[in-house]
C-alpha cells in the first residue's frame, strides 16, 4: 500500500496542482523542479482548472492486478485548456459515446480500492461536460 | 576511439522456461556466446535486465552471473533501461571497450517473465512508465501503446487491419526460427477476430510475455584475429532518450527519443536510412514498429504502412524486417530483447541463420530496441567484415 505516495501527491490528485515558470510562464503537469523550456528553477504552484478535450482513449480489458476488478474502464489522454495534456481515467461515459474531440471536465471519483480493508484512494477523472 | 566488433553470439530458446532459473539462462546464453568467440574468460560483464527484482525476488545480477558463469571476480553489473535493457547493456560493453578500459566485456541479456501470473508481470511491465501519473491512474502498458494507436488511426484515416502487415510478416519469418516461442503463421483473418486487450491493441498487435536470455562478446575490432568467432562490425550503439509520460510529449506520434537515436546512429556510422539492408524493429506493438519506421527516417511520418507494403517486408522483398521473428514472433522477453535482436541481426550478416529466413546480399543490419513507450531508445548498425 503506497499512502505516503497519495498523501504526497494530493495536491496533483485532488485540484491539479502543476507548475508555472516565473521566467518565462511555462505551465507543467506533473509539477517539475526544473521548467523544460527555460530551464529555470524559478516555478509557483499553478492549479488547472480541468476542463479539456479528448487528444486518444482505450478500453482497458486486461488490466494490472490492482485494477483488475474494474476492467473493463477507459483511460484519456486529455489537452487540458492552458495547454497540457495529461493522463486519466474516464467516467460518466459508456465507450461507444467517447470521440476523440469532445469536451471534457475534471470530477473527482474513487481510484481504487486496496482490498476489502484497505483505504479508498480518490483523484482525478474526466467526464463529458454536462449540458443544462 | 577504438572501433568495435562482436565475435561471439549466443541464445536460449524464448520459452515459458519452467524449469530453468535466471542464473541458468543467463549463464547459458553468456557461455555460449564465450564458446564461440573462443574465450575462456572476460574483462566485463554487463546484465540487460529490467525485472529481477520484481518478478524473480532476486537483484544484485552481475556478481551472480559472473560467479555462477565460472568468471571467479570480473566486474559485473546489471544494466536496466525497461525494455531497451538488452541493448543498453551493449551500449555499456561498447564505450568500456571502445574507450580502451576493456577488450573482451561479455553482454547478457535475460528476462523471466513467467514466474507469476500474467496480471502480476502487467503491473510489474508498467513500471517502464511514469507510475505517479500514468500507472497509478490504472493505465497499463498495452493501454499505453494503444491511446498512440488510436490516435495513429484518427489522424491518418486508417483501419486497424491495415496493421496486420507487421505481425503477419513476423509470424511468417519466426516459423524458421527454432529459438522462436510462435513457430506458426498467423492470417489477416485472424488478426482482424483477436481479442482485445487494450483498445484497438488486440492479442496478435502484442509481443507475449516470456522468458529468455542472448549474448554476445563485444571486442575491439583491432583483435578481432584473436577469436575464433566470425566478426561483425558494430558501425553504432547510439541512445537516445524522452520523456517516460507520453502526455509530456509535445506530438506524442513523433518519438524524438528513436529520432535522436537514429540520427545519432547514422552520424557515427556515417550511413543513412538508404542504407540499411535489413531492419530488426522493435515491434512490441504493432503500433510502435510503425512510429519507429518514420521517426528512423526509412518513411515520411503517417506513412509507416505504405511504405511497409510498397517496399514489401518480407525476406525478398526490398526491406526485409524482422527477419527472425521480431518481438512478435520470437517472443519479448524484456531484458533480453536487444540482445536478440543485435544477435539475430549479426548472425544475418555471418550467413547462419536458416535458409528460408536469409536474407542474400545483406551487408548492414539496424537493430533498435526501445524502452518503455520510446524513452530509452538503442540504435545499432552492424556490418559485414
Ligand atoms: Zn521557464
Amino acid at each position: 500500500m503506497d499512502i505516503p505516495r497519495y498523501w504526497r501527491l494530493k495536491n496533483q490528485r485532488y485540484r491539479l496542482q502543476g507548475k508555472k515558470c516565473l521566467d518565462c510562464g511555462n505551465l507543467s503537469f506533473p509539477p517539475r523542479l526544473v521548467c523544460r523550456k527555460c530551464k529555470s528553477r524559478n516555478c509557483e504552484p499553478y492549479e488547472f482548472k480541468g476542463m479539456g478535450t479528448l487528444y486518444s482513449y482505450t478500453t482497458i480489458f486486461q488490466a494490472p492486478d490492482r485494477f483488475d476488478q474494474m476492467a473493463p474502464y477507459m483511460v484519456g489522454l486529455i489537452d487540458l485548456e492552458e495547454g497540457v495534456r495529461i493522463t486519466a481515467q474516464l467516467t460518466d461515459v459508456l465507450p461507444d459515446d467517447v470521440q476523440i474531440g469532445m469536451k471534457l471536465e475534471m470530477v473527482i471519483r474513487q481510484i481504487y480500492e486496496d482490498g476489502p480493508k484497505g483505504p479508498i484512494l480518490y483523484g482525478y477523472k474526466f467526464r463529458p461536460v454536462l449540458k443544462f | 576511439m577504438r572501433e568495435v566488433a562482436i565475435v561471439g553470439l549466443g541464445q536460449t530458446p524464448v520459452r515459458e522456461h519452467w524449469e530453468s532459473n535466471l542464473r541458468d539462462l543467463a549463464v547459458t546464453a553468456l557461455r555460449d556466446a564465450m564458446e564461440d568467440a573462443g574465450v575462456d574468460t572476460v574483462d566485463g560483464v554487463c546484465v540487460g535486465n529490467m525485472l529481477s527484482g520484481a518478478l524473480s525476488e532476486q537483484e544484485h545480477l552481475g556478481s551472480l552471473i559472473v560467479d555462477y558463469a565460472g568468471l571467479d571476480g570480473v566486474e559485473g553489473m546489471k544494466i536496466e533501461a525497461a525494455c531497451g535493457s538488452g541493448a543498453a547493456a551493449i551500449r555499456m560493453a561498447v564505450k568500456a571497450v571502445s574507450s580502451g578500459l576493456m577488450d573482451a566485456v561479455g553482454v547478457v541479456g535475460v528476462e523471466k517473465l513467467t514466474e507469476y501470473s500474467g496480471k502480476y508481470s502487467t503491473a510489474a511491465l508498467a513500471t517502464a512508465a511514469d507510475a505517479d501519473y500514468e500507472t497509478t491512474m490504472g493505465l497499463s502498458f498495452v493501454g499505453i501503446n494503444a491511446l498512440l494507436m488510436r490516435r495513429y488511426l484518427y489522424e491518418y484515416k486508417l483501419q486497424k487491419e491495415d496493421f496486420s502487415i507487421f505481425p503477419v510478416n513476423a509470424h511468417k519469418n519466426a516459423v524458421h526460427n527454432p529459438n522462436a516461442m510462435f513457430r506458426h503463421a498467423i492470417t489477416n483473418e485472424q488478426y482482424a477476430k483477436s481479442k482485445l486487450i487494450a483498445d484497438p491493441i488486440n492479442l496478435l498487435d502484442s509481443s507475449p510475455i516470456a522468458d529468455g536470455a542472448a549474448a554476445v562478446i563485444v571486442v575491439a575490432k583491432e583483435n578481432i584475429s584473436r577469436y575464433k568467432g566470425k566478426a561483425v562490425d558494430i558501425l553504432a550503439c547510439e541512445v537516445g532518450t524522452d520523456t517516460l509520460a507520453i502526455d509530456n510529449r509535445e506530438d506524442p506520434l513523433w518519438l524524438r527519443g528513436v529520432e535522436r537515436s537514429a540520427k545519432k546512429a547514422y552520424y557515427v556510422s556515417g550511413l543513412s536510412p538508404k542504407d540499411i539492408n535489413i531492419f530488426e524493429a522493435h515491434d512490441a506493438f504493432s503500433i510502435i514498429t510503425a512510429l519507429s519506421l518514420e521517426a528512423s527516417g526509412f518513411t515520411e511520418k503517417g506513412n509507416a504502412i505504405k511504405f511497409a507494403e510498397r517496399a514489401n517486408i518480407g525476406i525478398n522483398g526490398t526491406f526485409p524486417m524482422n527477419t527472425s521473428g521480431g518481438l512478435k514472433g520470437r517472443g519479448h522477453p524484456v531484458g533480453a530483447t536487444g540482445v536478440y535482436q543485435v544477435v539475430e541481426a549479426a548472425q544475418q550478416l555471418r550467413g547462419t541463420v536458416a535458409s528460408p529466413i536469409q536474407v542474400e546480399n545483406n551487408k548492414i543490419a539496424m537493430a533498435q530496441n526501445i524502452g518503455g513507450s520510446g524513452a530509452t531508445v538503442i540504435t545499432t548498425i552492424l556490418k559485414q567484415i
